[in-house]
């Protein structure tokens, strides 16, 4: 008569220890996809500034540029007085 | 002879006369031609503007408000900007440059030719007053 009651206490205790562990398992599964959005948002961010390079192309004007053409414009501002 | 000769002078006389009267005819068209072309400098509202100080030359070679400008202003402005932009993006065609790079240039030589008390643009940017020396410009203009 003891016996079976020692094992039928015995089981749920140890089942229940089990449904403890597997259930933080599952939460921890559960949590990956947040980790791994929480990554990837920081990922994001980093890829994101755009910004600079737009000004890097405004800087590429080289001065080679600019005094090759110096000798035309300064002519063109001579020509068109009205709108300089 | 006499008679021939006599004949041959009185005919340079008189083309050498005509000449003189077409010379003189010529100089004065061209003369009446250039005149407006020097008179239409620059749009009295856009000089005033230029002179107080209202608007001046930025960087990328077109014209900016230093201080908030009325309507009428802002039009003659606007008008002039588009113009420029016009003639940048001919230029720089002919030139096989951008219109960026060809209104660059200009706005580096534009920015020379201001005259004491008028606005340009300094390279930070800012709004800067012309003085006696030379204005601050960007490290690329010649």
């Amino acid at each position: 008569m003891r016996n079976p009651e020692l094992t039928r206490s015995a089981n749920p205790a140890t089942n229940r220890r089990m449904g403890h562990g597997s259930n933080f398992r599952h939460r921890a599964l559960l949590a990956l996809p947040l980790m791994g959005a929480l990554a990837t948002a920081g990922c994001i961010s980093v890829n994101a500034p755009d910004k600079p390079i737009v000004i890097e192309l405004n800087i590429n004007i080289k001065q080679e540029v600019v005094y090759r053409l110096a000798q035309d414009a300064n002519a063109t501002i001579e020509s068109n007085p009205d709108i300089f | 002879m006499d008679g021939v000769t006599l004949r041959t002078e009185t005919m340079t006389k008189v083309s050498m006369r005509q000449s003189l009267a077409t010379l003189a005819v010529v100089g004065l068209t061209l003369g009446t031609l250039t005149a407006p072309a020097a008179a239409q400098n620059r749009d009295p509202a856009y000089s005033a503007a230029r002179a107080a100080g209202q608007v001046g030359e930025k960087m990328d070679g077109y014209l900016g408000y230093v201080t908030p400008a009325a309507p009428a202003l802002r039009a003659v402005v606007e008008d002039i900007n588009i113009k420029r932009k016009a003639v940048y993006a001919d230029k720089a065609q002919a030139n096989k440059a951008t219109v960026e790079e060809y209104a660059l240039t200009s706005g580096c030589l534009l920015i020379a030719q201001t005259k004491p008390g008028e606005k340009y643009q300094a390279p930070d940017g800012s709004w800067q007053t012309r003085g006696n020396g030379p204005p601050l410009r960007d490290s690329r203009c010649p």
